[in-house]
């Protein structure tokens, strides 16, 4: 299977994507921003970083580059698409998802492993409901927000994929962000498209539960090679 | 010579939506608070645009909309200043 990671310029942690799906044997190539075709590619990642330096809002600019309009004819029809932190914030901007993510609660950035608890499945997630994971987060705006209406529909088509818990996988809405209802993940109701806060690919090779204590990223990738490979 | 008879300056205030918390607002409000400013009941903090050209009124709204704001959770005032 062959992963496309879109490169803008500010992205940081597209090196850390294609460590993780090469470590699961499978292929990727770079996209550079200014490309206005994919290529030959299974799915789509927006790596994490500062995209044109976070300027305006983050993702604000980025979800007007050439290749987004590739990147939504894709997530269109059907391909597995999945925005990574600076992705997610870029996905909400270009209105494959919904809401948007604002500035941690208590305005620090946060860098440090959490829990995750997995309410839904989607194609980049399944996992049986109440299962925690646990996966770093590194983020200064990570705050996610909608109104009540798009609450309630996230609710409603279990888009909520992923919210903040304690590591029991009790305590479901303590996000350390501040966002509403702990939501860590979304996905869109089609289910391909799916942005998260958290950073799996960093904890995708064994070799990283040394300096994380983290070892549950590959489950992400493996779902998506299992129905898309 | 430049045309700039047919140029116009707008000023732009962006703030949160309401019912949008605003975490910059919230910490400055309980800065004030600890530094001994009372009677404060609530305090924004949002984005201040000045923009200059030969654009209308309705063209600045629509940047505003697809860019320089973002509808999800910000609201957006544009005063058109000459």
């Amino acid at each position: 299977m062959r992963f496309g990671i879109v490169r803008f310029p500010g992205s940081n942690c597209e090196q850390d994507v294609a460590h993780a799906v090469t470590y699961l044997e499978q292929d990727f190539t770079y996209i550079w921003h200014e490309e206005t075709s994919l290529g030959e590619v299974d799915a789509v990642v927006l790596p994490g970083g500062f995209s044109y330096g976070d300027y305006l809002r983050c993702g604000a600019v980025a979800r007007f580059s050439p290749v987004m309009e590739a990147v939504t004819r894709f997530a269109h029809e059907g391909g597995p698409v999945l925005g990574i932190c600076n992705g997610f914030q870029i996905l909400t901007e270009a209105r494959l998802l919904p809401g948007a993510l604002i500035r941690n609660e208590q305005m620090k950035f946060i860098c440090k492993p959490v829990s995750l608890r997995v309410e839904a499945s989607c194609d980049w997630l399944d996992k049986p409901q109440g299962t925690v994971l646990t996966v770093p987060i590194n983020h200064g705006e990570g705050n996610y927000v909608c109104d009540e209406r798009t609450l309630a529909q996230l609710h409603a088509s279990n888009q909520v994929i992923v919210r903040y818990c304690a590591p029991d996988g009790s305590d479901i809405a303590r996000a350390p962000n501040g966002a509403t209802d702990g939501i860590a993940g979304i996905c869109n109701e089609q289910r391909n498209v799916f942005g998260l806060m958290p950073h799996p690919e960093r904890v995708t090779d064994p070799i990283s539960e040394n300096n994380t204590g983290c070892t549950d990223g590959a489950t992400f990738f493996t779902t998506v090679i299992e129905r898309f490979a | 010579m430049t045309d700039t008879a047919s140029k116009t300056r707008y000023h732009i205030y962006v703030t949160s939506r309401e019912g949008i918390f605003d975490p910059a607002g919230a910490t400055a409000l309980r800065g004030l608070g600890q530094i001994g400013f009372t009677g404060i009941d609530d305090v924004k903090i949002g984005k201040f645009i000045e923009l200059e050209g030969d654009v209308s009124a309705e063209q600045v709204d629509e940047m505003c909309a697809k860019l320089l704001a973002n509808p999800v959770i910000e609201d957006y005032r544009i005063v058109e200043v000459g």
